[in-house]
């Protein structure tokens, strides 16, 4: 809602000092979001007068036709040769001598930094500029120049103030709740509060209007069904000029609020709303035919709306009708069929209440929104139509011309809306002593009645605050007008708490962990598509292809929700290795969602809806989270390029499969558990000789290893790029939180290394867990130091050194303990893998 | 090696002769002299001052000398013995004198050659100030509470008051999953865990939400369509907005220094009624200390907490939230969102592993 201040002031009896500023700040306090404080055609430096055009001479040799004007500016502004006249060109036809018009003089420097200058064009000298709304950053209007009323003033007059130039005007953000600031009545409320000055309420004042002709009949509207539209009032005026131009004081209001000026009757509805914050709607009378009515719509019914948008309805939507069917879209916008033209010399001028959510649902059904859908949306005053079509129809009389002939209305009863406010409630809720005298005092500033001769206090809202239904409404309203900085500042004690649960502190490990590794964290979209997971390898079948949908995805390329985080890693890999990082260990830790079992990608279309008057059943809690995905935290992990550089300590080293396995070591390291790693079946993107299935507790978590040839081509990664992915939430939950001391023993240890040649295909770890069952509990240690293909040990064979440390907690080992745990050993590995002493 | 002697005959120790001590002096003292390194110096020792050496076998013998003689050959010895001791240390301290000038420079190395083998990981800054924010409600006794990102429409929306058509919907542009009809949404704020707190926790509440949230912004360098924030909740006996002021206060000297401090500006969210704007009094702004919106607050509206089966006559509380990126980009300095969004390391790595 844009504001002109004087217009504030004409019901605000604000002190003359107050300026936009200090006016803002005040409505800022009160709780009114005021985004900017603009004065208008600000950048407009120079004189701009009241010119009269005396003579209009056409010049026709040109591409397109010009006018040479004399215009009488007054006796201070005339050309030396020819006093209180200017010789002008201007491209514009829509005015004619005798005119007033507002002519910037040479001299003058317009927005956009145009400087006017005397200069030689069209084969004269013009002398200055008549000037469009545009021109002087009034608006957007350039069709043709500004146009005074003939009793704007006499030539040589300064212009700006006939204009608007130099007032300020609020730009205000109103929130859901404060429809009544979508109005200059509204806001001017506020101010008149605010600074404790008089306040006129331009709002429920009926304006005087001339007593119908007896006998005149004004058109008739009627309703049948009162429960969507409980106020509907139609006033009819004949003989109106519809050619009878705006004042250019109501036009340059209209557009320092950012409206345009289009006819006298639309800008009159459109400036009485502004006003008073009610919509009205101007038919041409002539062209309806019998009772204007409210009713739903029917299903498939058509309406041609004033924007050429041809609209089917639904029953849900309220329309205005006439006998001709469908005339308008209630509260939205009015229907072609009926729009007052240049021709229309009778008006019929609709004002009424329609129910707020009514109005939203058909706002959002059409996807069309308007100034008058906006304040039905937020609610409008219950009362205020025949208040503001009384306002409206002065104005069109006085302006326009005609006979009123009265108005025709149907009205619902309506019951009185109370509210009990226990006075001490503003106190319990600030944490503020606030007075019954001060609380009684605030409520009636805004509008309430207040019966404080009982507690609880009864109070009545007024009818411009629909949104004041609850006491803590009301509290609001008192403390706003306190002043919330008046409020303490005090810390609340919390019961002793016990911090991070273990899940959360294992995440943050985690995390820590990995960046302890050089991993760096990434943090991506979680919406995929088909193309992604096909660059991924994965198969039509895929479980990660049982994607959640979104109804509007940002990007019809990405309509999933992740079901892996793989895709997000590779697109964070690109972007970097596109910007000249190359080496690469990233991480990201995420939420995926997937389909719980009997779910559509697509959901349902009938969710359950508790009520939220009180707690909801189990059973219905049960159902809401029913409706939702199966939704996990997962860690991943993407290597490329050097894993550690090269420099003047040597060579550096490629990352490869085997990093991402121990990047996922570390991760599983952070919650104290082992991880176990197997070969097994390798789903895409894994190449599937160099792909780990990764194990803890006997939980398959995940895999890791290096990317299939195929998806590096299809990704552009670099080749031998490696990822990990696995289930976090799986892992957090076999965290071991405590963990035992071991016990240190301090006799000395027994190095043996035992080097033993086995098939290719026999695996280490197995080959391990063979040495460890057989070397008992004297082993303090083993570790696999050496890998050794080749001739020395024959095709098809290999050979893996393990270093053993011995130790026992109660005495130094004799050569005979330890050549018995060396010789166990080495004969488990044999039965169990074949395993013999390399020679 | 002489066995003790028991003839005391002073002649058959000629070992003990003053010349001849004298002179084992005189040749240790030039050889300690001449020793030029420690290695040397070492060797020395031993031939002049070892077990071998002609002092301390001339020391073996004064066993075999009469009682009478003992004491003035012993003295003798002894002050032999001690010189060359004296003389050894002396030349040993010169000598390593000499090596620390002269061997360790020879060995020094550039200690400003780069060593970046394996360059620093880091978390992300969102992932870290969400910590630190964490960190400074857990130590006041609060918990940390978490919920679904893809959430049901009824705890994103109905819960919170905000009604099917409520014009407030429209304010958070929702990423509907399935069809608008679905019941689903991506959650457009962290405010259905407070409703999930309140539908599953015992009474009092301290809690923070901190997570991830959806809107339908284009992504541009001050909005991004996916972005986090951090709610607190309390729900307590008593509870006043001036809890809620001092808890802002707090939060705010804990993040941003001992002269911040917070401003609420009456404003309205369906959650909460009374609802305010959060102001910060940011000391350490770019260009001078300023107030900066920070987020919105309120007491808890009491028909959430009738939603959630909490008797509001007993019980009030408040609510508050800010964005994770908004005090990231005023605290740090971060001025394109973008950069918190696209995953460049360059970017991450410069924050480290906290902040």
């Amino acid at each position: 809602m844009r504001a002109p201040v004087s217009w504030v002031r004409e019901f605000a009896d604000l002190p003359a000092d107050v300026d936009g500023r200090r006016l803002a700040e005040a409505l800022v306090s009160a709780g009114l979001e005021v985004e900017a404080v603009e004065v208008m055609g600000a950048d407009v430096d120079g004189p701009v007068v009241v010119g009269r055009v005396v003579s209009v001479e056409e010049l026709t040799e040109f591409k397109k036709p010009i006018r040479w004007c004399q215009v009488e500016v007054g006796a201070a502004h005339g050309h030396a040769d020819t006093p209180g006249i200017r010789g002008i060109i201007c491209g514009a036809r829509n005015f004619a001598a005798g005119d007033l018009v507002p002519i910037a003089l040479p001299g003058t420097v317009l927005p956009g930094d145009f400087r006017i200058a005397s200069r030689e064009t069209y084969g004269h000298v013009s002398d200055g500029m008549i000037c469009s709304a545009r021109e002087l950053g009034l608006g957007d209007e350039h069709d043709g120049i500004i146009v005074l009323p003939a009793d704007a003033g006499v030539p040589g007059d300064d212009a700006k103030p006939l204009l608007g130039i130099g007032d300020e005007v609020l730009d205000i953000a109103v929130t859901p709740d404060r429809g009544y600031a979508l109005s200059i009545r509204g806001i001017a409320r506020e101010a008149a509060t605010a600074f404790g000055v008089a306040f006129v309420d331009p709002g429920l004042e009926l304006v005087d209007l001339p007593a119908p002709e007896p006998g005149s009949e004004p058109h008739p509207c009627a309703s049948d069904d009162l429960s969507a539209c409980d106020l509907f009032t139609l006033r009819t005026i004949t003989g109106f000029d519809p050619h009878a131009p705006t004042p250019s004081w109501m036009s340059s209001r209209l557009v320092a609020s950012g409206m345009r000026s289009v006819s006298l009757a639309v800008d009159i509805t459109n400036y009485v709303m502004l006003e008073t914050g009610q919509p009205l709607h101007a038919f041409d009378l002539a062209k309806l035919r019998g009772p204007v009515r409210p009713r739903p719509a029917a299903d498939g019914e058509a309406l041609e709306t004033l924007d050429h948008v041809a609209r089917a309805l639904s029953a849900d939507d309220l329309v205005i009708s006439d006998d001709t069917g469908a005339i308008g879209l209630a509260g939205v916008m009015g229907g072609l069929t009926s729009e007052i033209d240049d021709e229309s010399t009778s008006i019929a001028l609709e004002a009424a209440h329609f129910d707020s959510t009514k109005v939203a649902r058909t706002c959002r059904r059409h996807k069309l929104s308007s100034e008058a859908s906006r304040r039905y949306e937020r609610g409008v005053d219950r009362v205020l139509a025949p208040y503001a079509s009384a306002r409206a129809v002065a104005l069109l009389l006085q302006l326009g011309g005609g006979r009123y002939l009265g108005m025709t209305a149907v009205e619902a009863a309506h019951e009185p809306i109370t509210v009990a406010l226990p006075v001490g409630l503003p106190s319990r809720t600030a944490g503020l002593a606030v007075d019954a005298a001060t609380v009684v005092g605030h409520l009636r500033a805004v509008g309430c009645s207040v019966d404080d001769s009982s507690e609880p206090l009864v109070v009545s809202p007024p009818t411009w605050r629909p949104d004041l239904t609850d006491p803590a409404d009301l509290v609001e309203e008192v403390l706003r007008l306190v002043g919330y900085d008046a409020i303490p500042s005090t810390l609340p004690t919390a019961p002793a708490g016990f911090g991070l649960t273990e899940p959360q502190k294992a995440r943050g490990r985690v995390g820590r962990a990995l960046a302890g590794s050089g991993f760096v964290e990434v943090l991506s979209y979680p919406f995929v598509g088909d193309v992604e997971l096909d660059a991924l390898g994965l198969s039509t079948d895929d479980p990660r292809r049982a994607m959640l949908l979104l109804a509007n995805p940002l990007s019809d390329e990405q309509p999933g929700m992740r079901t892996t985080l793989l895709p997000g890693l590779v697109a964070a890999a690109r972007r970097n290795i596109g910007r000249g990082t190359t080496d690469l260990a990233l991480y990201e830790v995420g939420s995926v969602s997937h389909l719980a079992p009997g779910q559509a990608p697509r959901g349902t279309t009938t969710p359950p809806r508790p009520a939220v008057t009180h707690r909801p059943s189990d059973d219905e809690l049960a159902a809401l989270d029913a409706l939702l995905p199966t939704q996990r935290a997962h860690v991943a992990v993407l290597l490329c390029g050097l894993r550690d550089r090269a420099g003047w300590w040597g060579a550096g080293v490629a990352s490869g499969w085997s990093d991402s396995v121990e990047a996922v070591r570390s991760v599983v390291a952070a919650v104290n558990r082992d991880l176990v790693v197997r070969p097994g079946e390798a789903p895409m993107p894994w190449h599937p000789g160099r792909c780990a299935e990764l194990v803890v507790d006997g939980v398959v978590i995940g895999h890791a290893g290096e990317l299939h040839p195929r998806v590096v081509e299809a990704t552009g990664l670099p080749a031998r790029s490696s990822m990990a992915e696995v289930d976090l939430d799986s892992i957090v939950q076999l965290a071991r939180t405590v963990v035992s001391g071991p016990r240190v023993g301090t006799f000395p240890v027994a190095k043996e290394d035992i080097a033993l040649v086995v098939e290719s295909s026999v695996l280490a770890s197995d080959v391990e867990s063979a040495l460890r069952s057989g070397a008992g509990d004297l082993l303090e240690s083993l570790r696999l130091f050496d890998v050794y293909e080749g001739p020395q040990v024959g095709e098809g064979r290999k050979s893996l050194a393990f270093a053993l440390r011995l130790r026992a907690p109660d005495r130094t080992l004799s050569v005979d303990e330890i050549t018995a745990v060396r010789e166990g050993a080495l004969a488990a590995a044999l039965a169990a893998v074949g395993a013999s002493l390399r020679g | 090696m002489s066995a003790p002697n028991s003839s005391f005959d002073p002649v058959e120790v000629a070992a003990l002769s003053p010349d001849d001590i004298a002179s084992a002096v005189d040749s240790a003292l030039i050889a300690i002299a001449e020793a030029t390194d420690l290695d040397c110096l070492k060797e020395t020792r031993l031939a002049h001052a070892g077990d071998r050496s002609p002092l301390a076998l001339a020391n073996r013998e004064i066993g075999a000398l009469p009682p009478a003689a003992k004491a003035e050959a012993g003295k003798r010895v002894g002050e032999a013995r001690q010189r060359i001791k004296q003389a050894l240390e002396a030349r040993a301290v010169e000598l390593e004198h000499e090596r620390d000038q002269r061997v360790l420079l020879e060995e020094s190395v550039d200690v400003t050659l780069p060593y970046d083998r394996r360059p620093a990981g880091a978390r992300h800054p969102l992932t870290t100030i969400t910590e630190r924010v964490a960190d400074v409600f857990t130590s006041m006794g609060w918990e940390v509470a978490e919920g679904p990102e893809v959430e049901a429409e009824w705890f994103n929306f109905d819960a919170l008051n905000l009604p099917p058509d409520h014009p407030a919907r429209t304010m958070q542009d929702t990423f509907f999953v399935g069809s608008e009809h679905s019941g689903v949404v991506l959650r457009t704020h962290t405010s259905p865990v407070q409703a999930r707190t309140m539908l599953e926790r015992p009474l009092p509440i301290y809690v923070i939400c901190p997570g991830r949230v959806f809107r339908t912004d284009e992504l541009d360098s001050t909005h991004t369509p996916v972005f986090h924030q951090v709610e607190g909740l309390v729900v307590d006996e008593g509870i006043t907005m001036a809890h809620l002021k001092g808890t802002l206060d707090h939060f705010a000297t804990a993040m941003f220094g001992p002269e911040a401090r917070t401003r609420l500006r009456p404003s309205y969210f369906p959650f909460t009624e009374p609802s305010a704007e959060l102001d910060l009094w940011f000391p350490g702004a770019k260009g001078g200390p300023r107030w900066i919106e920070w987020g919105g607050c309120g007491m808890v509206n009491p028909r959430v907490l009738q939603a959630c089966g909490i008797d509001s006559d007993r019980y009030s509380g408040f609510a508050f939230g800010m964005g994770i990126e908004r005090t990231l980009m005023f605290r740090h300095d971060v001025t394109d969102m973008r950069d918190m969004v696209e995953g460049d390391v360059r970017f991450t790595a410069a924050f480290g592993t906290d902040v």
